[in-house]
């Protein structure tokens, strides 16, 4: 048997009724070409939300010394907490579970120069592993490595911003050159990039912590501790964060419930809550697509069961003359699938056509950006389709299949 | 060819049973040309849906050229209606949508054999009937007498041994159904069996029996005196479809 037989069959079936099929075509159409923008301009919201998590390992802690606001132990409130480079050390051998931990000073921005071209860059002295908490990407030379902390070496790693206005377009130059940061000279052993939505954070010169302490400050002080937690999961990211706390709380002898002794970020919670904000409006956008489906459905359901009707005389004449209740089935099921899944074809790539065109004239605008809908989308809406239409196609298709030839032949 | 005996069927409406078919005992042999004759609700439109295996009797044996016809299921039904019998009805059942072409061919659609050739078989049909020039013509756009013998040929493009023809004139004028009798006439010399329903004498009288029906049961077999005369352009139809079928 040639397939090719029962799709003519059922194109004659359809071409008779041209504006019924449309009609029924246009509530599936609509309903998928719904979903399709729904789920795209959800996707935009994640993509514009996620997008300003850039920059910054998701799974990131970051810890700040702060002032203490309670009275504690007999220490008055109003005392400021100061980090040093045996916080860090503790810190490093007691949360055993971090991937990786670094130390930072915060020094501002300095007057750093490259023979006759100056600029104003942010100083900022950590540990080699910062480059992967901070997620810069090398585009030349290499991040601080240990040796350079390890023996006090003057190198530097500067961004992409920094080279362009020290090197004016000798980009080649950076890594080797010798730079001026307030006075004193560093080597340049890399160049990075850095994802972060600041721009000044392609403006940062990264040096040894412990260079950083003999050459400027004198002083074993850092500002800001910040480790990553690896896969673990939110329970132990938890367990981290307190034991981090209690450990400076006891340290620095202070309430570990003062909140203002030491902030502590943690990225992950927020990165969790913003996930589960997303799974919700996904949801969301799913029962009310799936909805819009539906009412699609119903409508195409609602119009073969008149069609069946309608075509009684004919189906009974069909099976009076062979036609098996399964080839009955058959031809109604096909062509409640053949209307849902071209006229929801139709709204797919509307759907994604209109996405599309927002994408490309959206203008820059935070929390939303390139609404899309992606492979998987598209599959999955393909088998909804096909579900809805065999779904649409049951009833009616039942009720043909049980039409008695001689109650349908009878002559009124 | 068809061969029932002591056949019952009632019909039950809520709680009001009615007994339709009340014991008929039927021989028919192969190549016979047989009316049923009777009065409205005398069962005669029952016994014919039973015989053509679109309704079911509820007691007695039924046997079409020598299969027992009983407890069939919807498929087998399907399969021995399209492979045995052609149907003609009193308002043709054409699909309006189909032309008359497809509206021939559809029979063999369900024998699963391909559009091309079932559309071929189904126009050298429409030849022998006179209506090629037709053949891809609408039924809205055909006359009574043409749409039935559109319906004539869907019956026999299977090549049947029996065709069951409920009122086949019912819808015609007088000249129009003695044009249809002749053919169905010249149909039965081929060898098929003819089983016709009518409620009119002058089309009963011209089959070779005619069987009366009264309250559900057999009153009387007449044998009918067959008219002679026979057209000189039927004769040609009549020849060709012997030649076909046989």
């Amino acid at each position: 048997m040639f397939e090719l037989d029962k799709w003519q069959e059922i194109y004659s079936t359809i071409r008779k009724n041209k504006l019924r099929t449309f009609l029924t075509g246009f509530a599936v159409a609509w309903g998928i070409f719904m979903l399709i923008i729904l789920l795209g301009s959800g996707n935009g919201l994640e993509n514009g939300v996620l997008d300003q998590f850039q920059g910054g390992a998701n799974n990131g802690i970051w810890i700040s010394s702060g002032m203490t606001s309670k009275e504690f132990k007999g220490l008055k409130a109003g005392r400021l907490i100061q980090f040093n480079n045996e916080d860090y050390k503790v810190l490093k051998s007691t949360i055993r579970d971090h991937e990786y931990m670094s130390a930072r000073m915060f020094m501002g921005n300095n007057i750093t120069s490259y023979k006759k071209e100056y600029g104003s860059f942010y100083l900022s002295p950590c540990h080699p592993d910062y480059g992967n908490i901070k997620q810069v990407e090398m585009v030349q030379g290499r991040f601080l490595n240990k040796l350079d902390v390890d023996e006090f070496r003057k190198a530097a790693v500067i961004g992409e911003k920094v080279r362009s206005d020290l090197f004016k377009g000798n980009d080649t130059m950076a890594v080797g050159a010798y730079i001026n940061v307030k006075g004193v000279l560093f080597r340049v052993v890399g160049v990075f990039k850095d994802f972060g939505r600041d721009d000044n954070e392609q403006r940062r010169i990264y040096i040894p912590v412990t260079t950083a302490q003999r050459v400027f400050s004198g002083q074993n002080v850092i500002s800001q501790i910040s480790f990553t937690t690896g896969e673990a999961p939110p329970e132990q990211v938890d367990v981290m964060v307190e034991q981090s706390r209690d450990l400076l709380a006891r340290r620095h002898t202070f309430d570990t419930e003062d909140r203002q002794a030491v902030f502590i970020w943690n990225k992950s919670e927020d990165y969790r809550r913003f996930q589960g904000l997303f799974l919700g409006i996904r949801l969301f956008i799913w029962i009310v697509g799936i909805g819009t489906i539906i009412a699609g459905i119903v409508g195409v359901s609602n119009i073969m069961m008149i069609s069946v009707k309608e075509r009684t005389k004919e189906i009974g004449v069909r099976k009076a003359i062979g036609a098996t209740p399964f080839s009955i089935i058959s031809l109604i099921l096909r062509e409640a699938i053949v209307i849902t899944g071209f006229a929801g074809y139709i709204g797919l790539v509307l759907g994604i056509g209109v996405l599309e065109l927002i994408s490309r004239n959206l203008p820059q605008i935070d929390f939303f950006r390139s609404p899309e809908a992606n492979f998987s989308i598209a599959v999955g809406a393909t088998l909804l389709l096909i579900v809805a239409g065999t779904l649409a196609g049951i009833f009616p298709a039942r009720k043909a299949a049980m039409i008695k030839p001689i109650e349908a032949l009878r002559d009124e | 060819m068809i061969h029932i005996r002591n056949i019952h069927k009632s019909y039950t409406n809520g709680q009001n049973s009615l007994h339709v078919l009340k014991g008929i005992d039927l021989n028919i042999e192969a190549g016979e040309m047989i009316s049923v004759m009777g009065p409205s609700g005398s069962g005669k439109s029952t016994l014919l849906n039973i015989l053509g295996i679109l309704d079911t009797h509820d007691e007695g044996e039924y046997k079409l050229d020598g299969i027992g016809i009983s407890n069939l299921n919807e498929r087998k039904a399907a399969h021995l209606r399209n492979r045995m019998l052609g149907f003609v009805f009193q308002s043709f059942n054409l699909i309006s949508f189909k032309n008359a072409m497809e509206n021939v061919a559809l029979p063999l659609y369900y024998q699963k054999i391909n559009r091309r050739k079932r559309n071929r078989i189904a126009l050298e049909y429409l030849d022998r009937l006179g209506l090629k020039d037709w053949a891809h013509h609408l039924p809205s756009e055909l006359s009574g007498g043409q749409k039935q013998r559109v319906a004539i040929a869907r019956a026999l493009i299977t090549r049947p041994k029996v065709i069951l023809a409920d009122e086949p004139t019912g819808a015609l004028d007088s000249v129009t159904s003695q044009e249809m009798m002749d053919l169905l006439t010249e149909i039965n010399h081929t060898g098929i069996t003819m089983i016709i329903v009518t409620h009119e004498t002058d089309i009963a009288r011209r089959t070779q029996k005619t069987i009366r029906i009264i309250d559900g049961m057999v009153q009387e077999i007449l044998e009918n005196e067959v008219r002679s005369k026979k057209p000189e352009g039927i004769k040609q139809v009549r020849t060709a479809i012997y030649e076909k079928v046989a």
